[in-house]
Formats: C-alpha cells, structure tokens, sequence
C-alpha cells in the first residue's frame, strides 16, 4: 500500500518536470549578452530583413513589395493543424512590435518566446532563425526601427484541438528545434558557407522544402528532398543538386530574376522568396547555388 | 428532393469519368501553348540578359514582338469559368483565379505594362534590356504567387 503515494509522487514530480520542459524559455543569458553586444546596424539589417522573407509573411494579401514594408499582418495560411493568421509586426507601439526591446525581439525571433512568455507557433520559422549570428540579429532590430507603423488588429489563429493549445508547443520545441545545421557543413568552399547560413538561418528553404516527421519536426535524413505543400495542394519541389539537376549560374540566375533554366517562371510562394533574394548582393545568391550544389 | 442527392452523385461520376479520360479542355491547352510562346520568346531575351547568349538587336527585337503578340490574347476565351485545378486535370490554374478575377486581371496588366517595357527595350543594348527582364520577371512571378498551384 506503500507504493500508491509513492507512485502518486512520482507522477507529480514527472508532471512538474514536464510542464517546466514544455515552458516558454526565452534565449540564454550568453546569447542574449551577445546581441546586446553587438552594434546594430540598418542598412545591415536591411539585407538580413529580405534575406530571412520577414515580409513575404507579414505584409497584408496582395501587398505590393517595398523596400520598407507595412508589416501589418493578416495574411492567413490554411494548413492540417487549422488556419494561421501572421500577425501585425509593424512598429506600431500597441498594435505592433514598436514598444519591444531587442530583447524580447530576440527572444521571439531565436526562441519563439512572446514578451509575456508564452510560446510562438513554429509556422514562425524561429527553429531557423535561431541559427543567426548575435550581429544579424542586432542589425536586423537596427533595420526594423525605421518601418512604418499600421493600427491593424492581430487576428486570432483558428487551429483545431489539440494543436491550439499552446503549450503542446513546447514538446514540439523539445523535438524540434536545431541546436545545429540542418545539413552538413560545407568544407573548404567558403561561399558554399556563406550559402549555407543564408539557406539555414535566414531564407529558411527547409521549411517548405523538406518533409516533416510525426511531430511536424523538419526530417534532417531527407533535407530539402521537397515536401506536401503545407498551405494549399500541390508539393513544393526538392531542390537537392540530383533532384534540381541545374547548374550553380542556372540557380542565382533564378533567384535573381525568377526564370526556370527553361525560362518557365517561379510561382506560389516561392516568387516572393525571388523578390527579397533579388535585393541581395550578386555574391550572395551565388553563395546559395554554391551551397546547394553540395547538398545531396 | 431525392433527385438532388442522384444529381449530385451524376455529377460526380460524371465529372470523375472525364477526369479519368483525362480531357484536357481546348481553352486550357490553348492558353499553355500561350505559355509556351511567351517562355520561348522570354528564353532569348533571358538569355541573352543573363549573358548565356550575345545580345542582337535584331533578335531581341523580333522575340519581344513575339512576346507582345502573343500576350494580347483575349484573356475571356482562354481563362473561362470551369478550368481551374478544381475541376479539370493538367491545369495548374487556380480557383483564386475566377474568385479574385478583378486582382487576376490586374496582375494580367502588369505583366502586359512589362511587356511594353520589354519591347521598347529590346533594341536599345544589353544595357536597356536587363532591367526590363528583371521587371517582366516579378510580373510572371506576380501571378503566379497567387494563381497558379505549385507543381
């Protein structure tokens, strides 16, 4: 008759231990020390905003592309777990993000950790945001000071049980989230690199372009080998070097000007993903074929 | 009130037995092959910006006059209601095409304004050229962010 309280002890101690790991924990004392070390800077920051698509996400639908967005939000994405809705993260102080701190910025982007400590839905790509270097970070804050300001009203997500519980999101984190790469390293070739930080942290390709496990966790064993369309039908195509079969100019021509090798055009989301890469440095979209000539 | 569910199962064979034959409707197959051309006339103009083949005026030229006929085809018969993904196999075309017609028609436009740069670039030097590809470019890709299903 012992072992009742005894169980009943353990299950307490299992339940407290589990609601502390599935808890929104915002970044380290050392991550957070090194951006706010780091000296931001916005014209930086300009190329990190476009290269990680901040705005393909949170611009109204139909928004026509700028240099320096309304990020108002409400663009919706219909996917198995229910509808997400992008919210308002204009600098707008109460409606937007305009009163954070680079802190909380931080913590939301490298964390998925909201300013009142409750969890972001991985549909926010911060499991690869959460590779940016400290600087990036910095200068991208640096960057978003200067876009404009929208009055615009975050609108719920409408996702179906159990997903809209949010802290189911915390196992997810547990499983999911990249403490590394998601391909190997690059050896030797440092474009290949440099296209590497830009595909994994911050243009965040894998998250449509590889397939998921039962846990919605990106599968590493099968990394941009292409995927289901998570919001609408169709597949998002593999780009592995075997899979794309085009050359390295073939690949930063098209992320340059959204022309296919046979000159058919980029479409769905993915036109969007041509438009912020375009503003790059030439160097950088060649950085990018470089890396995926090497991923297998 | 029983014949609605009948109806409906007929429609519902019915359209599976055309699925299953695989018709292609002539007004999709017509506006493909309009894809076609203005891919293949985009190929030498592209080609030519990117710097994969020499710029000739002459040849720009005739593949941008290609490029503006074949885009001022009327949109009406080539796009009629009942051809989306939806409804028929070997399209690509979008329901958000008939559901958000005013927003197709106006990227439809913008694509046909970059046309018009594209021309009156043609001849003018590899110089004029390469930013009215960029242009025509983000047109495609404008419409095709919303209206056409990935592959």
């Amino acid at each position: 008759m012992r072992a009742v309280p005894l169980i009943g002890a353990v299950l307490v101690i299992g339940a407290a231990a589990g609601f502390w790991l599935t808890g929104a924990r915002g970044l380290g004392a050392e991550a957070q020390a090194a951006i706010a070390a780091a000296p931001g800077d916005a014209e930086a920051g300009r190329l990190v905003f476009h290269a990680a698509g901040c705005a393909s996400c949170h611009t109204a639908e139909g928004a026509e592309w700028s240099e320096t967005p309304v990020l108002s939000g409400g663009q919706t994405f219909a996917t198995e777990f229910g509808t997400f809705r992008a919210p308002n993260v204009s600098m707008h102080p109460e409606a937007g993000i305009g009163g954070w701190t680079l802190a909380q910025f931080a913590d939301a982007v490298q964390a998925g950790v909201s300013p009142e400590g409750t969890h972001y839905y991985p549909a926010f790509p911060y499991g690869a945001y959460r590779l940016a270097t400290p600087q990036d970070v910095a200068d991208l804050w640096a960057f978003w000071q200067g876009l404009p300001a929208s009055e615009a009203e975050s609108l719920p997500h409408d996702l179906r049980f159990p997903f809209s519980i949010r802290r189911g999101v915390g196992v997810w984190k547990l499983a999911a989230l990249p403490e590394s790469w998601f391909s190997e390293t690059p050896g030797g070739d440092p474009a290949a690199a440099r296209g590497q930080y830009l595909a994994e942290a911050l243009a965040h390709c894998g998250e449509c372009h590889s397939p998921r496990d039962a846990l919605g966790g990106i599968d590493r064993g099968a990394w941009l080998e292409g995927a289901p369309n998570p919001s609408g039908s169709g597949n998002i195509p593999g780009i592995t070097r075997d899979q794309l079969g085009w050359s390295a100019d073939e690949i930063a021509n098209y992320l340059n000007d959204g022309f296919t090798p046979e000159f058919d055009s980029a479409g769905g989301h993915m036109a969007r993903v041509v438009l912020n890469l375009s503003r790059l440095p030439a160097e950088d979209r060649e950085a990018i074929a470089a890396y995926l000539m090497q991923v297998e | 009130m029983k014949l609605l569910p009948l109806a409906a199962a007929a429609i519902v064979v019915g359209s599976t037995v055309a699925l299953a034959q695989g018709d292609v409707p002539a007004a999709v197959k017509a506006r493909q092959g309009q894809m076609q051309i203005q891919s293949h006339a985009i190929s030498i103009l592209g080609g030519m910006a990117r710097g994969n083949m020499e710029y000739d005026a002459e040849l720009a030229s005739q593949a941008a006059q290609d490029l503006r006929a074949v885009s001022m085809l009327s949109v009406d018969l080539l796009w009629p209601e009942g051809t989306s993904t939806e409804e028929v196999q070997g399209t690509r075309a979008l329901p958000a095409i008939w559901s958000d017609w005013e927003g197709f028609l106006d990227d439809w436009e913008a694509f046909n304004a970059a046309v018009d740069a594209v021309e009156a670039a043609a001849p003018n030097g590899l110089e004029a050229l390469q930013p009215a590809i960029g242009t025509l470019g983000q047109s495609c890709g404008a419409c095709h962010d919303d209206f056409r299903q990935s592959n």
